[in-house]
């Protein structure tokens, strides 16, 4: 009795870990939501692959749906399928607290994540990382120059920015790298962010978790204008580079790496 | 050439010359005599035969108009008057005096710089006469004062010479007492209507006559004559000494102010671009050569012509080819031919220069209201307003199914001639909804769909639009939680005091608080009676209700008050308790609490988060249904009279007065809207025909307690609503 939030890992259901795929065959039920982020596997692998059917659901139906989770979860095991680490980068939060205030069980089972997937494919150490942020798709009125906020600030302190693109898949939209680019140009206009230029340098990381992840580094200006193919996509917008950081970033620079 | 084109030729003479031009309204209370006092003006300019004026009724062309002897529809006639050895060319708009098409008033006062105002010498100014003198003064149009049907008050209340100068000093006084009340502040104490100048006249149309004391002073004739020719029934020699043409359209060359005169107040008054810019300076002073400002008041539909937009040209010269844009908008539309209007007919003319009333063909997208301009950067024209809403609704459906494809293009050309009908179709459901002025107006519009546009149509029983507000201030602020949880908005909902809502709906103050806000802030302090710490916090203003931003300095809230506004416009459209529109609620947010990363605060999170904490936060202050309120005055011959005071009975009305005069009553009374439905055939019936009654709109007021549940669940079941309103804790979820 109770509710398994069980990460898949990056790019394919592969990536999820032992554990989490011994506790997914041991549910009774098994949702996945891919709205904060999705896997290249088609269902009915995923499905072959754990062993069981698996009800995909929408936002709306983890959100309006959250009692009826932690309802079925009182009389059975019911795991909740999540692309990357469960509770990085999404807002899963709110299901756990709802769960343990009903008085169910709440086991997490983590996974690779993009936060730390990132820093390691573009040889940036980690800990030199400020706050993620992440570009939000226009829509509107709506276009809000706070994710810039974040970039700005790391900036100011010397720290790298991880900075996610919007996933809409409801309506099959994932922004692309070099839609993110030109947003982030865009948004330094807009607060007045000198800094920020066509020159400024910057990191695209395609497909991270895959076999073959594609990685880039060069002025944004250059990568504004670039194809990098399948989803998804991140950016990276680096502080001042350490020695061995450098050499790294300086490799991926001479052009598309595998 | 007929003498229409005649006399219009020469009204091109004059049309350059801006001090002979005169741009006036015809306005008053419902059949006081404004349509049979136009043909007497029409006829003395000779653009139509003397003998049929006042029966003839030439600017109520509308079969329907003739066949309900009522005006509809507001009617430009263009003449030319000799006076003082010049030429006048005289711009005159008929309006209509029934309350469901006063929308047409208040467009008419737009285009024009004077009016007259008639007021019947026997019922005295009437609810509407105020109303009429409020439209014309918020539009700065000085006004003058016609006392209509002299003849019935000689011939029917028999009264004495001496009462009969009593009673013209009481209509006088009354009409000055309603000019003060509504009088701009540089107008004090110079426009009152007054003997001496002309600008208070006396006459019958009926009967052709008209006085003033100028036009007895040159001709000799006194009161006494008047009362006399009136007496005994020898009004048709009185018509020739003092013909109301000639004494009317004296005045109106003597007092009302040319465009050159009134342009430069008014334009300041309805245009808010840059006086000194190049558009302001031409507009102010009617420059023939300057840009083109061409402001629409009226929109006819000719079967072969298409659009007719008549209006006020303000600078400029328009003729045919000339390329206007729709203000505001990237929209252009070439000019097929200028006109000057005389009743039903359009006699074309080469061009037409700023400062005159003109009819324009080939302006597809324009419509009442819409600024029509050569200057792409022209910043348009103030909104009209009209202050009364739509109160009366009916679905309409085809009668045959075939003709569907084609209802909701008519339903929309309909909406565009007449912008007091507002259109709601739902593709969805197929449902087609139209609101009216009232059951009237809608009827009418009916009949024009079937005859104009040949389509046969079905209406329901009309509905009438509720309003929801709040009973009193909610206890403390609602939290109001987005699907995601993570952003969460607290929302107090105040009823706000009336004196604002008033002035709200008399759009005194501005809309969009984001551009004028100093304006805001200015207006509600003087009101006096919002908080005054939150007088530069307005966010938002949609129809009668305000969204006010009452935190400290959030984090991340800034960017996301598009959104929130965008939700607070939506939910005042249907409230909580029947989906109909909120009136008069104030929202201010207090607290909020966002998710760091915007992705996670879209639309999608924030709409529903701040519409669940406006619908908990006014639940929880308690909701009710107001209702729309007429105000009806019936006149009944005293042998009927229980016939017209129990229809009042039987409809929720209060008896307010009961004055008698002669044989009759009038009696005037409070009615809703919703039992007024039907009255026009129940209190013919009831008094055998012999009534005479208008209607006026005097707001909303809330539907009494027993009938609140009821009403509720009707309109809830009628929308496809769950019976029963959502409590507050579905809202905090
Ligand atoms: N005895 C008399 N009757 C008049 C006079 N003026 C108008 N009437 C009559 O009053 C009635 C209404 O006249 P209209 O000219 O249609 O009135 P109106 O003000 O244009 O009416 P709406 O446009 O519908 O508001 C008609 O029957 C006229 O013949 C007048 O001076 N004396
Ligand atoms: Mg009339």
């Amino acid at each position: 009795m109770a509710l398994w939030l069980i990460g898949l890992g990056l790019h394919d259901v592969r990536s999820m870990t032992v554990a989490g795929l011994e506790a997914a065959r041991q549910c009774s039920t098994l949702y996945a939501e891919f709205y904060t982020a999705i896997l290249s596997t088609p269902h009915a692998e995923l499905e072959a692959f754990v062993g069981k059917k698996v009800a995909k659901l929408d936002r709306l139906g983890v959100e309006k749906g959250a009692d009826r989770l932690v309802a079925e979860a009182r009389s059975g095991e019911v795991g909740l399928l999540v692309a990357g680490d469960p509770l990085a980068a999404t807002t899963h939060t709110d299901l756990i607290v709802r769960a343990r205030a009903a008085g169910v069980a709440v086991h997490v089972l983590h996974a690779p994540s993009i936060l730390s997937a990132a820093p390691g494919l573009l040889g940036l150490q980690h800990y030199k990382f400020g706050r993620t942020t992440t570009l939000v798709r226009p829509q509107g009125s709506w276009n809000p120059t706070s994710p810039f906020d974040a970039v700005a600030e790391n900036h100011a302190r010397g720290l790298h920015t991880l900075v996610l693109l919007d996933i809409q898949a409801d309506v099959g939209y994932f922004m692309r790298a070099d839609e993110g680019v030109r947003q982030l140009l865009d948004l330094a206009r807009r607060t007045g962010a000198t800094w920020f230029t066509e020159a400024t340098s910057l990191g695209v990381l395609a497909r991270a978790g895959s076999d073959q992840p594609g990685r880039w580094t060069g002025p944004a200006g250059t990568l504004a204008g670039l194809d990098f193919g399948a989803p998804l996509h991140c950016l990276v917008v680096p502080g001042p580079l350490h020695e061995v950081e450098k050499a790294a970033w300086d490799l991926l620079a001479a052009g598309p790496s595998a | 050439m007929g003498r229409k084109e005649d006399n219009i030729a020469k009204a091109v003479g004059v049309m350059a010359n801006l001090d002979n031009i005169r741009n006036i309204a015809i306005a008053a209370h419902i059949d006081h005599g404004k349509t049979t006092f136009s043909d007497n003006l029409l006829a003395g300019a000779g653009m139509i035969s003397t003998e049929l004026a006042g029966q003839q009724r030439a600017l109520d062309f509308d079969p329907e108009e003739q066949a309900r002897g009522i005006t509809i529809n507001a009617a430009c006639a263009s003449m030319v008057h000799h006076f003082d050895n010049r030429d006048y060319l005289v711009n005159l708009i008929d309006t209509p005096g029934h309350v469901d098409f006063g929308g047409d008033v208040t467009r008419a006062m737009r285009a024009v710089d004077g009016c007259i105002i008639l007021v019947c010498a026997v019922e005295g100014p009437m609810p509407q006469t105020e109303t009429v003198v409020r439209q014309a003064l918020r539009e700065k149009v000085r006004p003058t004062l016609f006392i209509n049907k002299v003849d019935r008050m000689v011939n029917e209340l028999k009264v004495t010479p001496e009462e009969m100068q009593a009673r013209f000093i009481k209509i006088i006084n009354k009409v000055n007492e309603l000019i003060n009340r509504n009088l701009p502040e540089e107008f004090k104490g110079k426009w009152g209507v007054r003997l001496e100048d002309g600008s208070v006249m006396f006459g019958s149309a009926y009967h052709k006559w008209g006085v003033s004391v100028p036009y007895m002073k040159k001709s000799g004739v006194t009161f006494k004559d008047v009362y006399n020719h009136c007496q005994n029934d020898t009004q048709k020699e009185l018509a020739k000494k003092a013909p109301v043409a000639t004494v009317v359209l004296d005045t109106v060359a003597k007092v009302i102010p040319s465009p050159k005169v009134a342009q430069e107040y008014r334009i300041r008054h309805i245009w808010h671009g840059d006086q000194d810019s190049k558009a302001g300076s031409d507009m102010r002073t009617a420059k023939p050569d300057g840009i083109v400002s061409f402001m629409v008041t009226k929109i006819m539909i000719d079967p072969h012509a298409g659009e007719i937009a008549i209006g006020r040209l303000f600078s400029g010269t328009v003729e045919r080819g000339v390329e206007l844009y729709v203000g505001g908008t990237k929209t252009k539309n070439k000019i097929q031919q200028v006109g000057l209007m005389v009743g039903a007919d359009r006699i074309p003319v080469d061009r037409a220069t700023g400062g005159n009333i003109v009819a324009v063909t080939g302006l597809r997208d324009a419509m009442a209201g819409y600024t029509m301009t050569s200057d792409a950067e022209m910043v348009p024209f103030e909104r009209i307003v009209h202050v009364s809403d739509p109160v009366v609704t009916v679905a309409v459906e085809c009668k045959h199914m075939k003709d569907l494809p084609k209802l909701v293009d008519v339903l929309r050309q309909i909406s565009k001639g007449d912008p007091s009908v507002q259109v709601k179709i739902n593709q969805e459901t197929g449902e087609n909804l139209m609101s009216g002025m009232g059951e009237l107006h809608l009827e009418v519009i009916t009949h024009r769909i079937e005859r104009d546009f040949n389509l046969q149509i079905v209406t329901s029983n009309p509905i009438v639009v509720y309003r929801e507000c709040v009973k009193g201030s909610s206890p403390h602020s609602f939290e109001g939680k987005s699907p995601n949880r993570h952003n969460r908005f607290f929302i107090e909902a105040h009823p706000l005091p009336d004196n604002i809502i008033k002035a709200l709906r008399e759009n005194e103050i501005p809309d969009d608080p984001k551009k004028h806000a100093k304006e805001v802030h200015e207006k509600l302090t003087a009101l006096g009676t919002f908080p005054k710490d939150l007088t530069k916090k307005v966010k938002a203003i949609n129809g009668t209700n305000m969204l006010v931003d009452g935190t400290k300095a959030i984090q991340g809230l800034h960017e996301t008050f598009e959104l929130i506004i965008d939700s607070f416009n939506e939910s005042v459209n249907t409230g909580p308790r029947a989906g109909e529109p909120v009136q008069g609620v104030m929202f201010i947010i207090t607290d909020a609490k966002l998710h760091d990363d915007a992705v996670h605060r879209g639309p999608a999170q924030t709409i529903p988060a701040v519409r669940n904490a406006m619908y908990g936060a006014m639940t929880i202050a308690g909701t009710v249904l107001i209702e729309p309120m007429q105000k009806a005055v019936v006149t009944v011959p005293d042998t009927v009279m229980g016939g017209a005071t129990g229809e009042f009975q039987r409809r929720r009305g209060l008896i307010q007065d009961m004055q008698q005069e002669g044989d009759s009553t009038t009696i005037e009374a409070k009615v809703p809207v919703a039992e007024m439905l039907g009255f026009a055939g129940a209190i013919r019936s009831a008094t055998g025909g012999r009534c005479l009654w208008s209607t006026e709109n005097i707001g909303y007021e809330i539907l009494p307690p027993e009938l609140q549940e009821k009403v509720t669940k009707q309109i809830r079941e009628r929308k496809g609503l769950k019976p029963e309103p959502y409590t507050a804790a579905y809202y905090a979820e």
